[in-house]
């Protein structure tokens, strides 16, 4: 996949094309609970450059939703973001900014689309007014400028007869047909980062490489960066440049796509991928990775993944180790990959 | 919408049929027969038969019951026994009084109830919050007997304000005095609805407002305020036309208590009196009245829900 020039929005882009759009550095996202305070998302950094796809790969409670929801700036109480800074290029930290700052940037510099398609549209508006109301509330569009435009982008999403979808209702659509719906409405104002939480998982499987191909288009046609978050390696392999690994609310691994897939570092990325089920692999067994992401209310000592480690060891269990920078961009949190062991 | 509108016309039949055979046969289920009673005990075996015959009481009831059905149709509800008069101007005359205190006491539900319930959930576990349900809570065991002569006692009889009894003054008024008069048995009355509303607002937001769509308008950048008046209570409002509905059903009926307390010459005083004083026709005629403005109220608030929801609209 080759990588693409962005067509850069702001102004202040063009001439430092190489400085990152989106640099998170240390996020700890906190939720309150009954049992105690939760970390699900704990010290994490990474950057995403202008146009560039991160991938965001991990089991179910691994701390990749609550990451971008924190970038969105939509944790909710009982969660906060409770340390770390989200520095978007030509806006500063998003997380020293106001409710209504945030308001300005989400569904315009930066927009999301969801998991499921099927619950992510308001069932009691039409499909064009959804779309349109983004327009309206960042283009200062009218309503029938805004209508055309959302008729406009329908129709760039690969669906059918736009003129006649912007009156339906969610309800009238397949769900891959909802999930462009939602990509048009994310697409809406041309961000400059789109997070896609799991935009793929809920679809049939004939339908996800449809919506991935028209996710690829959108992305190259808006140079818009994005930050796709999916438990599936073939979906990164497809889509991602670079990728980040995360286990129990930290990255473990962050590298290239090809380093990734070639030479996985991290035991618990060599166990994802030794669990994608391969054409020449029939009649054998599928890996999986033994046991279940811990309970982030009682993590192990130490590595949070030494529990389920086949390669875990005498350090693993005293300290977590940090994420090391290694040769060719890649960078990996294991003792197995680092000598300064703990005594 | 009127494909809907026409299906759910025609349903209305049916019930409407029941509903005049249950009238019809009341008369005919109540303890003793109309001409004997109407005679009294001193009547001959004679002319009880005599009036029977008059009366039509002596033929099949299938035929009493067609020719019954079509003076209904026509608005002949028969004489009131006890006040001698036509039984519907009388009837429409208390049904509009009852519509007027009906409509006072649910706008004044719909204003307290929903909005207060609306707040209650975007600031869940506030203090406003539990004060708020607390209130509601105590609205809604609170029996009118007690608020509404309490109400009187402060309001008319210590403070004066408002008039404690009665649609206007002994003398006539206009529809200044006519909303005055209508304070209090409209807000007693509304008390209760306003309490029941609050509550079932506040779940249905609070489910709404979980929704992953509301968290599509807010990744949007739909500002909080739109969030929830726009995005949010559009759903919610369903569960809340279905209460309102209900109230207002309910209240049309006639609040027997609050008219008595108020003296409110509405149709549940009319038809306590007119069952106490076994005027038939006039209780039939009431009966027949309310439940049909009940069929038609539920009509209403059905086109209301496939309006509000499309998915009802469209299947």
């Amino acid at each position: 996949m080759t990588v693409h020039s962005p067509k850069a929005k702001a102004a202040d882009m063009d001439d430092k094309t190489d400085a990152p759009l989106l640099q998170v550095r240390n996020l700890r996202t906190e939720f309150d609970t009954h049992a105690g305070v939760l970390h699900a998302v704990d010290d994490v950094s990474f950057s995403v450059d202008p146009g560039q796809v991160l991938g965001v790969v991990g089991e179910s409670g691994s701390g990749k939703s609550v990451t971008a929801l924190s970038i969105m700036g939509l944790i909710a109480r009982p969660g906060r973001v409770a340390a770390g800074s989200i520095e978007l290029a030509g806006h500063g930290d998003l997380t020293t900014k106001t409710a209504a700052e945030m308001r300005k940037i989400r569904g315009d510099v930066i927009s999301m689309i969801f998991q499921e398609p099927m619950t992510s549209l308001n069932p009691v508006f039409r499909i064009g007014w959804q779309i349109a109301e983004a327009l309206q509330l960042h283009r200062d569009m009218g309503r029938k400028e805004a209508m055309e435009q959302a008729t406009d982008l329908l129709a760039r999403v690969g669906i059918a007869s736009p003129e006649k979808r912007v009156r339906e209702f969610p309800h009238q659509l397949s769900g891959g047909m909802r999930q462009r719906a939602m990509i048009a409405m994310a697409m809406a104002c041309a961000p400059q980062l789109l997070l896609a939480d799991e935009p793929t998982t809920a679809l049939d499987v004939t339908v996800q490489a449809q919506i991935l191909d028209l996710m690829v288009q959108m992305q190259h046609a808006e140079g818009a960066a994005v930050i796709l978050i999916t438990h599936d390696m073939g979906v990164i392999a497809e889509m991602a440049q670079k990728v980040a690994v995360m286990y129990a609310g930290v990255v473990v691994e962050e590298a290239s796509v090809g380093e990734i897939f070639d030479t996985p570092l991290h035991p618990y990325t060599q166990g994802l991928l030794a669990s994608i089920p391969r054409g020449n692999s029939r009649g054998q067994e599928l890996q999986a990775i033994p046991g279940l992401v811990p309970n982030l209310l009682h993590l192990p000592t130490g590595c949070r993944f030494r529990e389920r480690c086949p390669a875990a060891h005498g350090p693993c269990a005293k300290a977590e180790p940090p994420l090391k920078a290694m040769p060719h961009g890649h960078k990996v949190r294991c003792w197995l990959h680092n000598t300064e062991v703990p005594e | 919408m009127r494909k809907y509108l026409f299906r759910r016309l025609a349903q209305t039949i049916p019930v409407l049929f029941g509903i005049s055979i249950l009238v019809f046969a009341m008369l005919h289920l109540a303890p003793g027969d109309p001409a004997d009673m109407l005679l009294g005990s001193e009547a001959t075996a004679e002319s009880v038969e005599k009036l029977r015959h008059d009366m039509g009481l002596d033929r099949p009831l299938a035929v009493q019951y067609v020719s019954w059905a079509g003076r209904m149709l026509q608005g002949d509800m028969g004489r009131s026994t006890v006040l001698n008069r036509q039984v519907l101007p009388e009837i429409i005359k208390r049904f509009k009084a009852t519509l007027i205190l009906t409509a006072g006491a649910l706008t004044f539900a719909v204003v307290f109830g929903v909005g207060i319930g609306i707040l209650a959930a975007t600031y869940q576990h506030s203090v406003f919050d539990s004060v708020a349900m607390l209130i509601a809570l105590a609205g809604v065991s609170m029996p009118i007997f007690f608020t509404g002569i309490a109400a009187i006692l402060i309001f008319a009889m210590d403070l004066r304000w408002l008039p404690s009894s009665g649609m206007y003054p002994a003398a006539g008024g206009d529809i200044f005095d006519l909303l005055r008069h209508l304070v209090l048995p409209a807000v007693t009355l509304g008390a209760v609805s306003a309490a029941i509303l609050a509550r079932m607002t506040r779940s249905a937001m609070l489910e709404v407002i979980r929704q992953d769509y509301v968290r599509t308008a807010r990744a949007k950048g739909v500002g909080e305020r739109r969030v929830i008046w726009v995005h949010a209570l559009r759903n919610a409002s369903i569960t809340v036309v279905t209460v309102l509905g209900m109230q207002f059903g309910y209240l049309l009926g006639g609040s027997v208590i609050t008219e008595t307390v108020f003296s409110w010459p509405g149709v549940g005083q009319m038809m306590v009196r007119a069952i106490q004083a076994r005027d038939y026709p006039m209780v039939q005629g009431a009966v027949l009245l309310v439940a049909t403005s009940f069929v038609f109220v539920n009509l209403a608030v059905d086109m209301l829900y496939a309006w509000l929801d499309p998915r009802i609209r469209y299947s």
